[in-house]
């Protein structure tokens, strides 16, 4: 268990890092949302998001594939949860704004209050939708 | 090379950088997200340790950062502009959670959850790229009603 949170801890520095690099030199937050949004107008401006999103999906397979000492665990979930879930996320992130990385990672280490006002409220309603479907009607 | 190039190199090395990282927490892993969630079950802590590392970085190198100039390869910095707190922030983000507990993926562990070679994770990033393309679409079309309305 306490394995998992010093990797937790080593994980999420190097996602910080990461964001780190991207402000410095290109200027841009590393906002998974608004990385998705923008690559998808598909305009010449925004094309350096497809190298993030390309290079982020590289990094999860070296991990995978090169580093891990065992596979992450798969679990076995209803797609509909998939399909409601990831629908209402989409809908939820381009309305708000951003995710956990961007009003997350990114948000609260410019000490912004609007990306803190969003992180307290998704995060009390992911909380209370876990609460509903594994403890009301599971 | 042209900054345009080498930007795009950096975003790479950055994306690479994020996965990884999003890799080495296990957060592509949603039973460890959902066990965060699950207050009142066995509780999973690691989430707090991913999110808590990487705003103990950001909290210090943004400051040094934002007190530059300009970005090494970019003519200025990028930032949201808005600061105030708004209802379609507030419902956009009560949405957002209501689907992250739902599916237990947020956008970037979702895509790079890609790489398992799972069904899940598919059904997850197609359904949100639908949802976010469906709700431009509406209020793209709001929008230019109002504009409308207001020549008239």
């Amino acid at each position: 268990m306490q394995s998992a949170w010093i990797a937790g801890l080593i994980g999420g520095m190097l996602i910080g890092l990461s964001a780190t690099l991207l402000l410095a030199v290109n200027g841009r937050i590393a906002g998974i949302s608004g990385m998705v949004n923008g690559a998808l107008t598909f305009a010449a401006s925004e094309r350096w998001r497809w190298w993030f999103l390309g290079g982020m999906v590289g990094g999860g397979a070296l991990y995978e594939y090169g580093l891990a000492a065992q596979p992450t665990p798969s679990s076995t979930f209803a797609p509909w949860a998939m399909l409601v879930g990831g629908f209402l996320v989409g809908v939820g992130t381009r309305l708000g704004n951003g995710c956990t990385s961007g009003h997350g990672v990114c948000g609260l280490g410019r000490l912004s209050g609007r990306s803190l006002a969003a992180v307290l409220t998704f995060m009390t309603t992911a909380a209370l939708t876990v609460f509903v479907t594994h403890h009301v009607l599971g | 090379m042209g900054h345009i190039h080498k930007q795009q190199v950096v975003a790479l090395i950055s994306g690479l950088i994020f996965g990884f990282g999003l890799g080495v927490s296990q957060m592509i892993d949603r039973d460890r997200v959902i066990g965060f969630l699950d207050v009142a079950g066995h509780w999973d802590p690691t989430l707090a340790f991913v999110m808590g590392g990487a705003v103990a970085v950001t909290l210090i190198t943004f400051r040094v950062v934002l007190r530059q100039p300009r970005p090494l390869l970019a003519s200025r910095f990028f930032l949201p502009t808005r600061n105030d707190i708004d209802r379609p922030l507030l419902i956009g983000a009560a949405i957002f959670g209501i689907g992250w507990g739902i599916a237990g993926y947020c956008p970037g562990p979702g895509l790079t959850a890609l790489v398992l070679g799972l069904a899940n994770p598919i059904i997850f990033v197609v359904a949100m790229i639908a949802g976010s393309l469906s709700w431009k679409a509406i209020s793209d079309r709001a929008e230019k009603r109002q504009r409308e309305g207001v020549k008239v």
